[in-house]
């Protein structure tokens, strides 16, 4: 589903930074096949459709071109679900301070 | 007037950006292909250790808490042989500004930078580094960038380090977030060009003249309450910075009888700039990954002379497995009520069984911990190792295998540690040293330097010389 930003709007670009022929020789051949890519946040200086390309001024001013990939970009990484392999570890030390002295 | 950005134009103006971005006269401390005056540049390019502490005292930096871990301590006894089981102590870093030691770092560079007039500051990281260079740059109204090494070419990410992400754009930094590869050291030059920012390396004379205050604050702080000097400082070792920061400091404060341990987490057979293993990794940093390579040569940076050099003061070194690592981390939280990040509890993993060698009167630090958070907890990381192909379990720790399984251990007992072998690892820093450099024959006087920067004898460098057929 595409998305629209205004001008002056907080959005995140992407941009291809070298192709797998121009990367540099000393790279494992996994990485070789894939292009060198990059994603970064600022302001858009134009209105903008995700999938269409786009100017945006970075916090350190710079003003960098690229395809426009989220608007009002945020997080979604998290503290993780429960883990049953960890989740007793803190009882059984407990219970290991208490035996004994 | 347009520069040409293509990959090898941009590398070889490397040497012109980074003398303009560091403004180091590096020359001046070269004294051959192999030797060069290491005290003398740090001496010379940074800064004194009372010219740090004022420094870092402008900006809350340093003068953490040293936590007594009474409830670890008497679990070791437990597990130790009768008398035995050295106290455990820890140095709070998580205190600082943004959250880790790292702050220390870069209050140097980025306070060098500010005298020196440059606009802002650049620093090509994926660690808490971008966190501290930062927040500091806001202190000193400088603009900043951080250059990261995120995603895998499905554009996933390593929890820990789009946590780093956030943590940096939450200072207002500019992120530029890359794929896995070497080539993050080519987007940095471009940004340096256009901006005419300040490098705010992490292994120039700044950053490491900033970590010798945590050593040395740990002694004072440890012979203030015990009246003695640590047996053991266990630290986390990547780069080298921390090792050698930490070690600098504590031997200015005298504390030449202290053993300096670097301890990693074992990530072997992963290749650090495969798109493949990149996800497949539990931690981000304070791993043998990075701690082999950059212990066995060091000048592998972005610096003509790297000022990190952890060879020279590391009296052992040893590796632990993943699953101990967040074994321990949950062992911090539940029974020292110090909920803390990964990389500290790495040397924390390695101090249990190193306190077990040492008599009850002993004392163990660990020189670190850092902030957790989101990404960074234990639950998110063997989630994401999980959707990674790679098998949790409970077991001993040595049935983890680095990208296949993480095993957690069973009980408190079986935390080990494995030593490295330093003999050979100064072995290997030899080699690099004559076959990168191309050279067939050393001097009296480079084999002199060789053996201080390896910390082996000279006997030890001419014998490794002679097998490698090259003349002194
Ligand atoms: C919290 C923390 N501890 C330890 C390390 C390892 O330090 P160094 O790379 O200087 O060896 C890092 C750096 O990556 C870190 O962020």
């Amino acid at each position: 589903m595409s998305e629209a930003c205004k001008q002056g709007e907080w959005v995140e670009i992407h941009y291809v930074v070298l192709k797998p022929e121009e990367r540099s020789h000393d790279v494992p051949d996994d990485t070789k096949k894939v292009p060198l890519e990059c994603w970064i946040k600022g302001w858009a200086l134009s209105s903008g459709t995700t999938g269409g390309q786009i100017e945006i001024r970075t916090p350190a001013n710079r003003i960098v071109k690229g395809t426009l990939t989220r608007v009002n970009p945020g997080y979604a990484h998290t503290f993780g679900p429960g883990v049953p392999e960890l989740s007793s570890v803190g009882r059984e030390l407990k219970a290991m301070l208490k035996e004994g002295n | 007037m347009s520069r040409d950005l293509s990959y090898n134009a941009v590398m070889a103006r490397r040497g012109e950006i980074m003398k303009k971005a560091l403004g180091i006269e590096y020359d001046e401390f070269i004294q051959s292909e192999i030797a060069f005056d290491y005290e003398g540049m740090m001496e010379k390019a940074g800064y004194s250790l009372d010219k740090v502490r004022q420094i870092q005292q402008q900006t809350g930096v340093g003068n953490t808490p040293l936590l007594e871990l009474k409830n670890i301590t008497r679990l070791v006894r437990k597990t130790s042989k009768k008398g035995y089981g050295a106290s455990i102590l820890v140095k709070d870093e998580a205190a600082n500004p943004s959250g880790s030691f790292k702050d220390r770092r870069a209050s140097v560079s980025v306070y060098h930078a500010k005298k020196l007039g440059y606009p802002g500051v650049l620093a090509a990281t994926s660690g808490n580094y971008g966190a501290a260079v930062a927040s500091q740059a806001n202190m000193m109204n400088l603009g900043c960038i951080i250059v990261q090494e995120v995603f895998d070419s499905r554009h996933l990410g390593q929890p820990e380090i789009i946590e780093k992400s956030r943590k940096c754009e939450a200072y207002g930094a500019e992120v530029v977030q890359l794929t896995v590869g070497p080539e993050l050291f080519y987007s940095a030059l471009i940004m340096l060009e256009e901006t005419g920012y300040f490098n705010a390396s992490l292994y120039s004379p700044f950053g490491i003249s900033g970590v010798e205050t945590l050593g040395y604050e740990l002694v004072e702080q440890v012979r203030a309450r015990y009246g003695k000097d640590p047996a053991y400082i266990v630290v986390t070792h990547a780069g080298g910075g921390n090792v050698t920061g930490t070690a600098r400091g504590a031997l200015k404060a005298g504390a030449v009888n202290s053993n300096i341990i670097g301890a990693s987490v074992d990530l072997s057979g992963l290749h650090m700039a495969s798109d493949i293993d990149f996800n497949k990794k539990s931690f981000t940093t304070g791993h043998t990954g990075f701690g082999v390579p950059f212990a066995t040569w060091p000048d592998r940076t972005d610096v003509p002379k790297n000022a990190a050099r952890p060879l020279r003061y590391l009296d052992r070194y040893v590796t632990v497995t993943q699953g101990e690592v967040f074994y321990v981390t949950e062992a911090l939280a539940h029974v020292e009520g110090l909920e803390r990040g990964p990389a500290g509890n790495t040397s924390l993993a390695a101090a249990i069984p190193l306190a077990r060698q040492l008599p009850e009167d002993e004392i163990v630090v660990v020189q670190e911990t850092e902030y957790t958070g989101a990404g960074k907890h234990p639950q998110a990381q063997l989630d994401f190792a999980r959707r990674n192909g790679v098998k949790v379990i409970r077991g001993e720790p040595k049935q983890n295998v680095p990208g296949k399984v993480i095993a957690i251990p069973e009980n408190f007992s079986q935390l080990d540690i494995t030593e490295m072998d330093l003999e050979r690892m100064r072995r290997s820093y030899i080699r690099n040293a004559v076959t990168r450099n191309n050279v067939t024959e050393v001097t009296q006087e480079e084999l002199g330097f060789l053996a201080e920067d390896a910390k082996a004898s000279p006997a030890f460098v001419a014998s490794v010389l002679e097998g490698l057929g090259v003349k002194v």
